[in-house]
């Protein structure tokens, strides 16, 4: 472990646009639409599957103001993944910008570009449209091999082996085992199976999906996108429209909040396609009903789990296999699914079998995609709600069951090698694991050992405690890859641009504290800009909890050498050898104690006086394996034993990411996990009519926490140090979401004995489970 | 028709429809610390002070800001940047989408009540929804900025 004494990092900075930000200052996508942009309004399916038979356009192209209608007519057949991964992406090119088949309610028919808002409108109600309707694939238990295809379509392809099977209604498939589960299963003194259920979840970032387009005066395209991946937009722009990528720039203005639902395409295709077939600006912004009904969610499953274990509390196998819904479209499909095995089953690494299977299947339904957690949230919920139930069954204290089996520093999981995104994965040893402080620490700051399981405090209402444990990764190892570039300025400030994304967790912020702390000099000398593909390098973007490691590894590179290149030129300047600098918070002196020169002086100097040159230097990065952050959360509730309701009391979190680069942001990201896994552990959920139709498309339908939720959140983070990680650090932005599920699951069991198996666990499930448990004895 | 209002204390007459809502008018106007983030009064994104009052404006029509002085984020830049630095103190300045018109509904609250308690708080700030931060550490950002500011 290195030393740690920090100037800049692991210290407390407000993001660096927080005051703009604040006071309203021009900053989000719309706020850029050219004033004479065309609105662009798009005419959804009313129908979960049917072909579009016949669309007549002619009345709604003859009305005054309108610009432009696009139907499936007006595209080739190029299949593409709306996804945003890398390339080959590890997700079925099955969508088209437009389609003749729409496979959900709210897939798209045509798009209308108009002069307002209303013209727009107006010409989407004129456009006549007859469709064949076909029996709609809505029960994702039945979707394999059921009499409707979702993808019919010749076109659809996988860019490598994914285990596509669109006949069969299969967009991917993984099977892994290692050891033999079923032989050491039947020899577990003790074995438990459960089947648990998760839901769909929204992201329901505020910002909702936006997008404006030109044609700027060197006749490129321009795009300033609400995207977590502006360079994949490019790209997957470029090979769907076929313009050339040199004439496409995306520029990312700041974002309102993503968490995994801007990493994939949305608006921007039409948004392009209008604006390069009339040479106008065009706008197109999703309405919340849209962001609801016509974006993407979190994959639903079934988990089947089964445990075993010996009497005495050593675990032997892990068998987890289930079945994942994608919706209309593959996007993550099979991405999602590997890591709800890959970022789960390591935790307990120490078993003598594991295997991990399953199916991800297409419905009806709205797709699914990326989001915060990405398959661990549902891996983790099977998991620890069934070690509890192992626990249980041992008569063992649950959290004294993974004290003994979890994963520690130095171990490793076979899994890491065989299990990576869509590939192998890497091998790796655990070089930074406190989870064994987070569990003790967690324990104390719940009250575990007076509080667990359970009190009664009235007649009517018990307090309990739940606990889970959870890890993530940082990255994709030998797949991401960021960049960052260093500028030197007259008076020694820099500019650091990045192509890392911001959208609101402060990666511009942390990134500027990584170059700040190298170079040593205060914050404000870092002038930072992210995310514009003609102007900062490359990065993958804002996904796989790989921002502060892997973009910041790449400042941390650009840095060092910056740092090298000023002591040379400080070294020529003083006549002296490099070796014989000696710099320090902004100064360069000689060892020899000749005089020395600041940099803001050097700066100027190499600007205008001395052997005149611009510096600047690059670092990119990728990762060679991803090192997990770990946490443990403890929930403390109250619950009514009549009305099953529940108020959260405490929910503690003790988290290990390696030095938290900023503790403030860190906890931003850990606490803001936190409560969209408890918005989805207990009311959050996507609702559908009996015909396929969504009927939670608001927020009075949807329901997200407010700041009554929760009443108190108690957030640490474990003295821990990832020697691969720049100044230390892990990835923290996924790992918050991970425990909620389990944790309250585990605590309504402990307080009711009563164990709920399908999220969200809503009072109606807790009264008709205590209901069901009454009628058995 | 035409409607006469004040925009952080600027007199501005704006031809706009019956059925046009507050929200497009002032963007229209160019203020853009307006935004949307619903439609359906949920969120709070939209809000400005109407005389005084945080009212959503993605259903306040427009006309009915006849005669009235409206308040925008950029009507308050002194509470905008203070609290920016409450914000920023406890990690609670992340996507800052909804921050606007939390500022806006602070400075509200700031001047009708004389005890701001955490209950206060709470109460006035429930119709600001943020998917960022879990609520308490802009709750602990806006109590720090509110005992600054006695």
């Amino acid at each position: 472990m290195k030393k740690k004494t920090f100037k800049t990092v692991n210290t407390q900075f407000p993001s660096v646009d927080g005051k703009g930000i604040m006071m309203g200052r021009p900053a989000y996508t719309d706020d850029f639409a050219p004033v004479d942009a065309l609105t662009i309004k798009v005419l959804r399916s009313p129908h979960p599957f049917a072909r579009i038979a016949s669309i007549d356009t002619s009345a709604a192209e003859a009305m005054e103001g309108v610009e432009i209608v696009l139907t499936h007519k007006d595209f080739k057949r190029n299949p593409f993944t709306r996804a945003g991964q890398g390339y080959p992406e590890p997700s079925p090119h099955d969508k088209f910008v437009l389609d003749e088949y729409v496979r959900y309610v709210g897939d798209e028919v045509a798009a209308v570009a108009a002069v307002d808002e209303e013209t727009a409108l107006s010409a989407l109600d004129a456009i006549d449209v007859e469709y064949e309707v076909y029996e709609p694939v809505l029960d994702f238990e039945s979707a394999k091999g059921h009499d409707s295809i979702i993808h019919p379509e010749k076109e659809v392809y996988e860019m490598f082996p994914i285990g596509f099977d669109p006949e069969r209604n299969v967009a991917a498939s993984y099977h892994m085992e290692i050891g033999d589960v079923e032989q050491t299963l039947a020899q577990s003194d003790v074995v438990v199976e459960e089947t648990f259920y998760t839901q769909a979840q929204a992201h329901t970032m505020l910002e909702p999906h936006t997008v404006n387009a030109h044609i700027d005066y060197q006749d490129r395209l321009v795009l300033f996108s609400a995207t977590q991946t502006p360079f994949h937009v490019r790209r997957i722009l470029s090979q769907t429209l076929e313009v050339p990528i040199s004439r496409i720039r995306v520029i990312k203005p700041r974002v309102g909040g993503g968490f995994g639902g801007k990493q994939a395409i949305h608006g921007e295709m039409l948004a392009a396609a209008v604006t390069l077939r009339t040479g106008r600006p065009s706008k197109l912004t999703y309405t919340r009903q849209e962001v609801f009904e016509s974006s993407y969610t979190r994959h639903p499953m079934r988990l089947n789990i089964r445990i075993g274990s010996t009497k005495d509390g050593r675990l032997t196998a892990l068998d987890l296999q289930g079945l994942s819904d994608t919706g209309a479209y593959g996007e993550h499909a099979l991405t999602v699914y590997m890591v709800t095995g890959s970022k789960v089953l390591p935790l307990y690494n120490k078993v003598d079998a594991v295997r991990f299977a399953g199916d991800v299947v297409y419905t009806n339904h709205v797709s699914s995609g990326a989001f915060r957690g990405y398959g661990a949230v549902q891996g983790n919920f099977a998991l620890e709600s069934a070690i509890d139930k192992v626990a249980d069954k041992l008569g063992m204290d649950p959290m004294a069951l993974r004290q003994k089996n979890m994963i520690l520093e130095g171990e490793t999981s076979p899994i890491f090698e065989v299990m990576g995104e869509g590939t192998e994965g890497t091998a790796m040893d655990m070089e930074s694991c406190k989870l064994d402080y987070c569990v003790k620490r967690g324990m104390e700051l719940i009250g575990y050992e007076e509080k667990s399981p359970r009190r009664e405090v009235s007649e009517h209402k018990i307090r309990s405690i739940g606990g889970a444990i959870a890890m993530q990764g940082s990255g994709i190892p030998y797949i991401d890859m960021g960049a960052a570039t260093l500028k030197l300025n007259d008076d020694g400030f820099f500019n650091l641009t990045v192509g890392a994304t911001d959208i609101g967790q402060g990666s511009d912020t942390i990134l500027a504290q990584i170059a700040a702390e190298q170079l040593e000099v205060p914050l404000e000398k870092m002038v930072v800009y992210s995310s514009d593909t003609d102007l900062t390098p490359f990065d993958v973007g804002a996904y796989a909890s790989s921002t502060t490691y892997v973009s910041g590894n790449a400042v941390l590179k650009a840095a060092q050498q910056m740092r090298s290149r000023l002591v040379e030129e400080a070294a020529r300047s003083m006549q002296t050898s490099p070796e014989a600098i000696i710099y320090e918070d902004g100064r360069f002196e000689a060892e020899d104690g000749s005089p020395g020169i600041d940099l803001g002086e050097l700066a100027t100097k190499l600007y205008y006086n001395e052997d005149q040159k611009q510096l600047t230097t690059t670092g990119s990065y990728y990762g060679t394996k991803s090192p997990p952050p770990f946490m443990v959360g403890f929930v403390e509730i109250e619950i009514d034993r009549e009305t099953g309701e529940l108020d959260i009391l405490d929910y503690v979190s003790v988290v290990d990411c390696g030095t938290t680069i900023n503790p403030a942001l860190a906890r931003g990201q850990i606490e803001g996990g936190i409560v969209q896994g408890i918005g989805m552990a207990l009311t959050e959920d996507e609702h559908y009519s009996k015909k396929g139709k969504l009927i939670s498309k608001d927020f009075l339908n949807y329901k997200i926490p407010d700041n009554y939720t929760v009443k108190k959140l108690t957030t640490e983070f474990a003295d821990s140090y990832e020697d691969s990680g720049p100044y230390g650090a892990k990835s923290v932005a996924e790992i918050g979401i991970d425990t909620p599920p389990a944790a309250l699951a585990n605590a309504v069991e402990n307080a009711l004995g009563v164990r709920i198996r399908s999220l969200p666990i809503t009072p109606e499930k807790i009264v008709a489970a205590l209901k069901e448990s009454r009628t058995d004895t | 028709m035409k409607i006469e209002l004040t925009v952080n204390a600027r007199r501005r007459s704006v031809e706009v429809s019956p059925d046009d809502y507050l929200v497009d008018t002032l963007k229209k106007l160019g203020y853009k610390s307006v935004r949307r983030g619903c439609d359906t009064t949920s969120c709070g994104v939209c809000t400005v002070l109407v005389d005084g009052d945080p009212i959503p404006s993605c259903a306040f029509l427009s006309v009915r800001a006849d005669q009235r002085a409206v308040t925008t984020v950029e009507g308050i830049p002194e509470t905008a940047s203070a609290l920016a630095e409450e914000f920023g103190q406890t990690g609670a300045d992340q996507c800052g989408f909804c921050n606007p018109g939390i500022a806006l509904t602070v400075h509200a609250m700031q001047e009708k009540e004389s005890d701001t308690d955490d209950e206060t708080i709470r109460r006035h700030l429930v119709g600001h929804l943020c998917r960022c931060t879990g609520y308490q550490s802009q709750h602990e950002a806006i109590k720090a900025y509110l005992g600054d500011e006695k």
